[in-house]
């Protein structure tokens, strides 16, 4: 498929803006630029079919089912959608006058009280763009509480090894080291290894509850317990609050701080890779830490970008918590439990569960068996996924289990979605020992088959050039 | 109440069967019992989708959309051509995940490889990532690009954005580094004050082109000076102004960054915005985020993948470059449709008329009695102004259906004119101040 730029015709153009009507200003001429951006020249025809040709070869939601583990890929309502376009939020300047953003207020207000309910907390911000962000604001409320109560000796943030990459990387952004401890043959925590690690230098801990091997962590009252008794703190990553929300809060589990992807849980669009929103809960103690815009709202504290985030993002997720409400909260959640648990429930007997136990909203696979018998990767099976129009599971994570397929089905998929998929691997189970060739190159009915990655990172080619 | 959930009773039944429980709560059986909740969340009951449509409506409606907005810093109130809004909506595009398998997901990622190519023409740099959160974490990862062991330090200039220095103070934080905030003279950062804090130990500067004054900074001759001290420099540019201003490569930039809103996207009460980041080749490898790159398949046809992954944390965990997975995906496409909807006339035309219209508006207020300009360097879109009476003039403008200026300072008021506004909106402008300063 060509290019925006190899369509573009020299003096082709939409007709957007009138002529001016005030008189002309040139920039002073050492700040003029001095030849145009090669930007592509197009009639609206034109992108109107780029863009159409170009979305032909995405697959969303919309497409099929997508069980992504810890992603979260659950339906994105459409109203949503259409509440977050509505002019009086799209159209608000974010430093009007605060009586010219009731509105605005009330959807902040109203988020983070639902929010503070659902998770157990007592303050919420919803500066931090992304889950990521969210990490490195919470880890910030840590090291400013260790730091106000000149607490200097505490540098170290223990994360499990079935952690998400994002965290031993905030923590690293936050100055402090990182203390990686090993999971039990249970994928939980290791009591002995954490009680081992704690010491006057623990800074705090980063969890998932339920952990990334879909296990909900039995011990976690011990575990925030020995964390708080050592001194540091306990922060929640919310990645996968989707399989206890209305069930069981963070907050009473023990944690200090959470963040919450709303483009998981709260079912706000990925968009490909963002924006997503990485609302930070606290306890009563940490709110003073909270981040805020110097110039929006006040001067003094922390501020992890402009303003007060992805404001717009949070509306769709107000809609979809106004939607669901006090009943639909735990619905979605034991749904998304039950849906994970029946799908495995149907690959159990060809597929290994790494953990062959009930799960919650995830479940991992292992597939080194397989692999060892027939040749047939992890990789291969999730290449082999693409031809038959479902998105494939996360693969090789947790790094804790080999050939890991990690599937999280969620609660927006139906049991016929969830019987095709389970068939669908069952064919692919019975193909890895007759024509493991053939997955070996899978995808072969995609626009390219596998890309080669390696010449990409050692030939860099990041942009286009005309020839 | 709402609810998104297919399965059926009957459905559900059957589905507990099979995996041999014999209610939903059986499976939270890791759970100890003490934590369970036993009381409904204290949250209102669910709604239809029509009373969704009514709440979420009236709470709009609670917040102020101006006929006529006069007020930029940070926030510009540009024209998004109708297709710019159109497409970026298809569900495709909007509910897809990051596109790590990119046999399925070609489309997203040639569309960021696009993105990528237009933000490299549009500031003259070699490698652009596919987006960060916004300019202003846009500025604190490129800075954390720049230190290494012997030079940790971090200069910005006093005339960026307040929320710039802000987050780059918040992130230099995090890492334990020394920010220093380079003093403003006359509305534009002091060349004398910089040469000073350019010791050994500095690793970048930071100036934002146009400043937060709205005033254009000389910043070649800035530039210059941060480079003889060894020390990397950082432009963060406005890209509307870029269609026509000299590129931060031309002006000697190591990176260059900023905030992407103006590019199609809504002011949204202040989000999701974009945050581009580019650099030379030299720094390509730094680049937090994530990056496409072209190969091949098995075939030799053309393909697009996320590449250099290396630098990223989900592989090199607490060593990554930065801790960023989900960045602004949609937005930088959206900027793309932008670019692409505007062309390369359409922007300078944009950027030449938002010129015009301000240096228009500062003009005629200037004409009035005991209003004048703060600066008097050259300037952009933005302009600050002393203005007496400024919360009736304000005021004033409000009940006139204009959001004016932002007050800073003591007097002054900071202006903005887009493209957007005609030359009878700021004619009415104008005469609404001058009434209310002849009472």
């Amino acid at each position: 498929m060509k290019l925006i730029f190899e369509k573009s015709v020299s003096g082709r153009r939409c007709t957007i803006l009138p002529a001016c009507d005030v008189a002309p200003v040139s920039l002073p001429a050492s700040l003029r630029r001095e030849t145009k951006p090669a930007l592509p020249e197009m009639s609206e025809t034109d992108i109107s079919r780029h863009y159409t040709e170009l979305c032909k070869q995405v697959h969303g939601v919309n497409c099929g089912f997508y069980p992504l583990g810890s992603c979260t890929m659950k339906y994105n309502p459409r109203i949503d959608e259409e509440m977050a376009a509505l002019p009086g939020f799209t159209g608000v300047h974010p430093l009007s006058p605060a009586e010219d953003r009731r509105g605005m207020q009330q959807v902040l207000d109203t988020a983070a009280q639902y929010l503070c309910e659902i998770t157990g907390m007592d303050g919420m911000t919803f500066q931090p763009a992304a889950g990521a962000h969210g990490e490195f604001t919470g880890v910030l409320l840590i090291k400013q509480y260790h730091d106000a109560r000149g607490d200097k000796k505490r540098t170290k943030i223990i994360v499990p090894d079935s952690a998400h990459g994002t965290n031993p990387a905030t923590a690293a952004m936050c100055g402090y080291d990182v203390v990686n401890i090993a999971s039990g043959e249970d994928g939980c925590v290791d009591l002995d290894a954490l009680r081992a690690v704690l010491g006057e230098d623990t800074a705090g801990l980063m969890l998932t509850n339920p952990n990334t091997v879909g296990i909900f962590d039995k011990n976690i009252l011990e575990i925030t317990r020995l964390v708080h008794e050592a001194g540091g703190l306990c922060y929640y990553d919310g990645a996968n609050l989707n399989a206890v929300m209305g069930v069981v809060r963070p907050g009473d589990m023990g944690f200090d701080c959470i963040h919450m992807n709303l483009h998981k849980t709260f079912a706000t669009p990925h968009g490909g890779g963002g924006p997503g929103a990485g609302a930070v809960g606290c306890k009563a103690f940490l709110k003073e830490y909270l981040p805020h815009s110097a110039l929006a709202e006040e001067p003094g504290h922390v501020q992890v970008r402009s303003f007060q985030g992805n404001f717009l993002v949070v509306v769709r997720a107000l809609a979809y918590l106004l939607a669901l409400g006090r009943e639909g909260i735990p619905e979605a959640a034991e749904n998304a439990v039950l849906n994970a648990n029946y799908l495995m429930a149907k690959l159990r007997g060809m597929y290994t569960p790494a953990y062959d136990r009930l799960c919650m909203h995830e479940f991992v696979l292992d597939l080194s068996g397989l692999k060892k018998e027939t040749g047939v990767s992890a990789l291969d099976v999730a290449k082999s996924l693409i031809d038959e129009g479902i998105h494939p599971p996360t693969m090789y994570f947790p790094l804790i289990v080999h050939e890991a397929l990690m599937l999280e089905p969620t609660e927006t998929e139906g049991i016929e979605t969830l019987d095709h998929a389970a068939e669908v691997l069952r064919k692919l189970y019975h193909k890895a020992f007759e024509d493991a060739e053939s997955m070996h190159t899978a995808p072969h009915n995609m626009p390219i088959g596998r890309p080669d990655e390696v010449q990409a990172a050692r030939k860099p080619v990041l942009r286009w050039r005309n020839a | 109440m709402g609810s998104y959930v297919p399965s059926t009773g009957a459905q559900r039944e059957e589905m507990l069967r099979a995996v041999g429980v014999s209610s939903t709560r059986d499976l939270f059986r890791d759970v100890p019992e003490q934590m369970l909740l036993t009381e409904p969340l204290r949250i209102p009951e669910g709604m239809s989708e029509l009373e969704v449509s009514r709440a979420m409506t009236a709470m709009a409606a609670e917040n102020r959309v101006y006929g006529t907005v006069l007020r930029g810093a940070g926030a510009y109130d540009h024209y998004i051509p109708s297709i710019v809004k159109y497409i970026p909506a298809k569900e495709e595009f909007l509910t897809a995940y990051t596109p790590y398998q990119a046999e399925m997901s070609q489309g997203l990622l040639q569309s960021i490889f696009e993105y990528q190519t237009m933000i490299c023409e549009l500031t003259g740099m070699d490698v652009s990532n596919a987006s960060v959160y916004d300019g202003a974490t846009a500025a604190a990862e490129a800075a954390a690009m720049c230190r290494d062991r012997k030079r940790r330090v971090t200069l910005i200039s006093g005339a960026a954005h307040p929320d710039t220095i802000n987050t780059v103070r918040t992130y230099c934080y995090g890492t334990g580094d020394e920010l220093r905030v380079v003093p403003v003279k006359d509305g534009k950062t002091d060349m004398d004050a910089l040469r000073k804090l350019l010791t050994a130990d500095v690793a970048s500067f930071y100036v934002q082109q146009p400043n937060f004054f709205g005033q254009l900074e000389d910043a070649e001759a800035l530039g210059a000076l941060t480079h003889e001290a060894g020390a990397l420099y950082i432009m963060g540019c406005n890209p509307i102004a870029l269609a026509i201003m000299k590129t931060p490569r031309d002006c000697g930039a190591d990176i260059a960054v900023g905030e992407g809103q103006p590019l199609g996207l809504p002011m949204g009460c202040g989000g999701p915005y974009l945050g581009y980041m580019a650099a030379t080749d030299k720094l390509m490898r730094k680049l937090p985020g994530r990056i496409v790159g072209e190969t091949t398949d098995a075939q030799g046809r053309r393909a697009y993948v996320l590449s250099l992954q290396a630098r990223e944390q989900h592989i090199r965990r607490e060593k990554a470059s930065s801790n960023i997975c989900s960045n602004e995906a949609l937005c930088a496409l959206t900027a793309g449709l932008y670019m692409a909807a505007m062309g390369p006339d359409g922007m300078a035309q944009a950027a030449e008329q938002s010129m015009a219209k301000a240096h228009y508006l500062a003009g005629a207020l200037c004409a009035i009695d005991g209003v004048e300009l703060a600066y008097d360097g050259a300037y952009f879109h933005e302009f600050v102004t002393h203005m007496p009476r400024r919360e009736e003039v304000l005021s004033a403008l409000a009940e006139g259906d204009i959001l004016g200026g932002l007050p800073i300072g003591e007097d002054g008021v900071l202006w903005c004119a887009t493209e957007k506004a005609s030359r009878a909106q700021l004619d009415k402008a104008v005469s609404i101040v001058k009434e209310v300063l002849a009472k």
